[in-house]
């Protein structure tokens, strides 16, 4: 048994000699193919680590399982396609709140606010900082990582208590780090109450409110419910029917049609997403019997990898830029074909030498198929090397909110290598063939 | 030249003919629609605002909180605005500034709106994007004005949600869809059902959703100073001075209320900075698809010089031959090159087939527009161009086989 591997370890080795000894002969051809699959499975892997960093799940261990509730406050013939707005009104969050029909769930509104830092931190300019306003049950159901602290209470909800979750990186401009829960933050004319610190948070695309690829990761979080009652969100750019909402009074906002709170709920079955399905119709109908919306229920309840979907949020160029690095390759695969095709033709007379020396049609297939490999790994190294300065170049062509999400890792250099092999050994497969077909005589018969 | 030898040689090599001709095809589709996704990028960042670009400054931000009732908050907005741009007209790099919330490369379309001949909107009408601003906003953009007027102090209303200004000023593009005698100076015509004169008409304003639509460039400008938290202003600076005004800009700004808010994506800009920034996606997609043009364009003519240099190779001994038997250097290599159009030609005729579908596939699926038959022309012309030229060092070598070959054995 061992002296059999030996021996195929020998075979394999000779073949490999002959490849090597086959690739010199013709430095320019052999070049020629080796550039060829290199460009090409470069070309292809760069945007794939594009498209993979770009549409990349967010959450991943739970995305099947948090959901985004849409209801149609506007009726008939406002949405494209018949679809409800994506963000809700006040009085629709606010009875999916009260009513809390999910495992848990939150309302969420992103803003943007400049604050004065401490007379003890290194600043002393304000600093530009953008939060969301959320529920208490925001920071379990995304899995929130805190340095510090915790989220805040339900009952500090419940009470509109000042409170006020803010980012390790917000926390050293600040106070210059450490455990900051118990200090405050003046925002406004309200003083809140730190009673969290996060971990580098910053999910791409941002999935639970604005569906876009944020640079930087959110400062700070604090009660929805505190900054409605204190008007805290009043500057919140709304949209109505039609339009943007125009006006400054906050309170006619709160009662208008207009959707500017995000919302999404944690349902852990699709037993529990049917029931909540059901129930978003329910309120709907109801509000239907009220006067509210004089149309029949239009809601939709969609996951986030199908809301991301719903929303285009990975941008149509970078599809279309992959499917073109991918028909490079393509080509570049069919000039292989056409080259290994004339390479292992020229030497039809090694091969009918061969043959009338015993070889058997098999060990031509693995001769050959040997000296594909060999282009294939010089091919999968060069294009190694490629598509590293390709994914470290992207930044020239994509926006860099887009560039930063293509990354190089292992995974990546393995399938680099893995598509260079195979995608030769498959171009090398009908050569072969046709190499393996040399008859012995006829070529044994010339001079 | 009789082609029936050619066709004849080449039906020996038929998987290697075909496998150029499917390797020709395959990269014309690729390289048309590639060509048409770079032609269609320059396009659009070539188009003209209709704004002098150079020395226009576009300030946005949020304003310092008040608090009150609506009309009260209405009207400590308009005062705060009112006094920011008192505070930029004084300095002495600026020339003029005025109050707009938008311009024309501002990715943004919030503000649309249908503007009709009849108050019912049963006629005729177009669409058009709103600029709202104040009597020195046309002059700011430095929008020429071509018929009219500018709006007088008098006409500039303020507040939020103030429907149907009297007066309005359009762009040639919206006055000729409506009014396609020219007339349209003078006429009224309807904003959500109220009237307005069109006072002054301005050669050229592109809207701020930097879409490809029919009405691109109908513009309206309503004299009206928008009174929101968000707020924005444009100035211009005086020649040469653009750095100098952006800085005096957000001192002077800052020194009269420290409180306002500039966010990241917000804050002071050249317009032109705007511009770069407005046309990232379409300059990106077309230097990648350039970088992947010529990779692919490289890869095929390498394919086909390394094929030929093979049948050259092969056919040492034939042509040497054919030299023999009187024919010249001159016919060895039309030879060779009317064999290369002959391949090239036919993927190229499936090659344009392929782009056509290719286009429709992407049509389909991704924001694709129609492929014009130019593209298809251009890389039918390419592919004839490319095989040509790869050729010509083959063909080359084959034309000097020196007749003697034919006399010695293989």
């Amino acid at each position: 048994m061992a002296s059999m591997t030996q021996g195929e370890n020998g075979v394999f080795a000779y073949y490999l000699e002959l490849a090597v000894r086959s690739l010199r002969r013709s430095p320019g051809l052999t070049a020629l193919m080796i550039l060829a699959i290199g460009f090409g499975v470069a070309a292809s892997m760069t945007m794939y680590s594009v498209f993979r960093g770009v549409s990349a799940d967010p959450i991943p261990w739970k995305s099947s399982q948090l959901f985004v509730p849409q209801i149609d406050a506007w009726g008939p013939g406002h949405g494209e396609n018949g679809e409800p707005p994506t963000m809700l009104t006040y009085i629709d969050a606010m009875a999916l709140t009260r009513q809390h029909r999910a495992f848990r769930q939150s309302a969420i509104v992103a803003m943007w606010r400049s604050i004065m830092p401490p007379s003890t931190s290194p600043s002393d300019s304000l600093i530009e900082t953008r939060g969301y306003a959320v529920d208490n049950e925001f920071f379990p159901m995304l899995d929130v990582p805190f340095h510090y602290g915790s989220g805040w209470s339900t009952d500090d909800d419940a009470h509109q208590i000042p409170v006020m979750v803010i980012s390790d990186h917000f926390n050293q401009e600040m106070f210059g780090g450490g455990n900051s829960v118990g200090k405050t933050i003046d925002i406004g004319n309200h003083a809140y109450r730190i009673v969290g610190i996060t971990r580098h948070w910053n999910p791409q695309p941002e999935f639970f409110a604005l569906f876009r690829y944020q640079a930087d990761e959110p400062d700070f979080f604090l009660p929805v419910q505190f900054a409605v009652a204190n008007n805290v969100v009043s500057d919140n750019r709304a949209n109505c029917k039609d339009g943007p909402y125009p006006g400054t009074d906050f309170a006619a906002l709160l009662r208008s049609d207009c959707t500017w709170l995000s919302y999404m709920v944690e349902l852990d079955s699709p037993a529990a997403a049917q029931a909540y399905r059901q129930y978003l119709d329910a309120y709907a109908s109801e509000q239907q019997q009220i006067g509210r919306f004089p149309w029949r229920p239009n809601n939709r309840l969609r996951d986030v990898p199908a809301f991301l979907d719903y929303q285009h949020v990975v941008p149509s160029n970078t599809r279309v830029s992959l499917l073109v690095a991918q028909g490079l390759l393509v080509v570049c695969l069919v000039n292989t074909v056409g080259l290994l095709l004339a390479k292992f033709l020229r030497r039809s007379g090694e091969i009918a030498v061969r043959r009338a020396l015993g070889a058997s049609r098999a060990s031509i297939y693995a001769q050959f198929l040997t000296e594909a490999g060999v282009i294939g790994v010089g091919g999968g190294l060069l294009g190694l090397l490629f598509t590293a300065i390709g994914v470290l170049s992207v930044g020239v062509v994509m926006p860099a909110r887009l560039a930063v999400l293509a990354r190089i890792d292992p995974a990546l250099l393995l399938l680099t290598l893995l598509l260079a092999v195979t995608a030769t050994l498959l171009a090398a497969v009908y050569p072969t063939y046709r190499a393996s077909r040399v008859p012995p005589a006829l070529q044994l018969k010339a001079p | 030249m009789n082609i029936y030898p050619i066709l004849a040689a080449l039906r020996r090599h038929k998987a290697s003919v075909l496998l150029i001709v499917l390797q020709i095809a395959l990269t014309l589709a690729i390289v048309a629609n590639a060509f048409f996704i770079i032609g269609h990028s320059i396009e659009r960042m070539r188009r003209t605002s209709g704004l002098d670009e150079n020395g226009l400054i576009f300030i946005f931000q949020k304003l310092p909180v008040v608090t009150g009732d609506d009309a009260t908050v209405t009207e400590k907005i308009d005062a705060l605005q009112r006094a920011d741009l008192q505070a930029i007209r004084n300095l002495p790099d600026v020339q003029d500034a005025a109050a707009s919330r938008s311009f024309p490369l501002l990715v943004d379309d919030d503000d649309v709106g249908d503007i009709s001949l009849d108050a019912d909107r049963k006629g005729k009408f177009v669409h058009a994007a709103y600029y709202y601003g104040d009597e020195h906003l046309r002059a700011t953009f430095g929008a020429r004005l071509i018929a009219g007027r500018d709006f007088f102090a008098s006409e500039i209303r303020h507040g939020h949600a103030l429907p149907g200004s009297p007066v309005i000023i359009v762009s040639k593009s919206l006055a000729d869809q409506l009014f396609p005698n020219g007339n349209a100076l003078g006429q009224t015509v309807y904003q959500d059902g109220k009237p307005a004169t069109i006072v002054g008409i301005v050669a050229r304003l592109q809207t701020p959703t930097l879409d490809d639509s029919h009405w691109a460039n109908n513009s309206v400008i309503e004299p009206l100073r928008k009174d929101a938290f968000w707020t924005g202003y444009v100035a211009r600076a005086r020649s040469g001075r653009t750095a100098e005004a952006i800085r005096d800009i957000h001192k002077a700004l800052f020194a009269l209320n420290p409180m306002r808010h500039m966010p990241p994506g917000a804050g002071i800009h050249p317009v032109s900075e705007q511009r770069t920034g407005a046309y990232d996606d379409e300059r990106g997609i077309a230097l990648l698809m350039g970088v992947i043009c010529i990779i692919l364009l490289s890869v095929t003519a390498a394919g086909i010089v390394g094929l030929t240099s093979f049948w050259v190779g092969q056919r040492h001994r034939q042509i040497g031959v054919r030299r023999a038997l009187g024919a010249r250097k001159i016919d060895i290599l039309r030879y060779f090159q009317i064999e290369i159009l002959l391949i090239a030609g036919s993927g190229a005729v499936i090659g344009a087939l392929c782009a056509v579908g290719l286009n429709a596939w992407l049509m389909k699926h991704y924001e694709m527009m129609h492929l014009p038959l130019f593209y298809i022309a251009t890389g039918v012309f390419a592919m004839l161009v490319l095989g040509q030229a790869a050729v010509l060092v083959p063909a080359r070598r084959a034309s000097n086989v020196p007749p003697v070959v034919a006399t010695r054995s293989v």
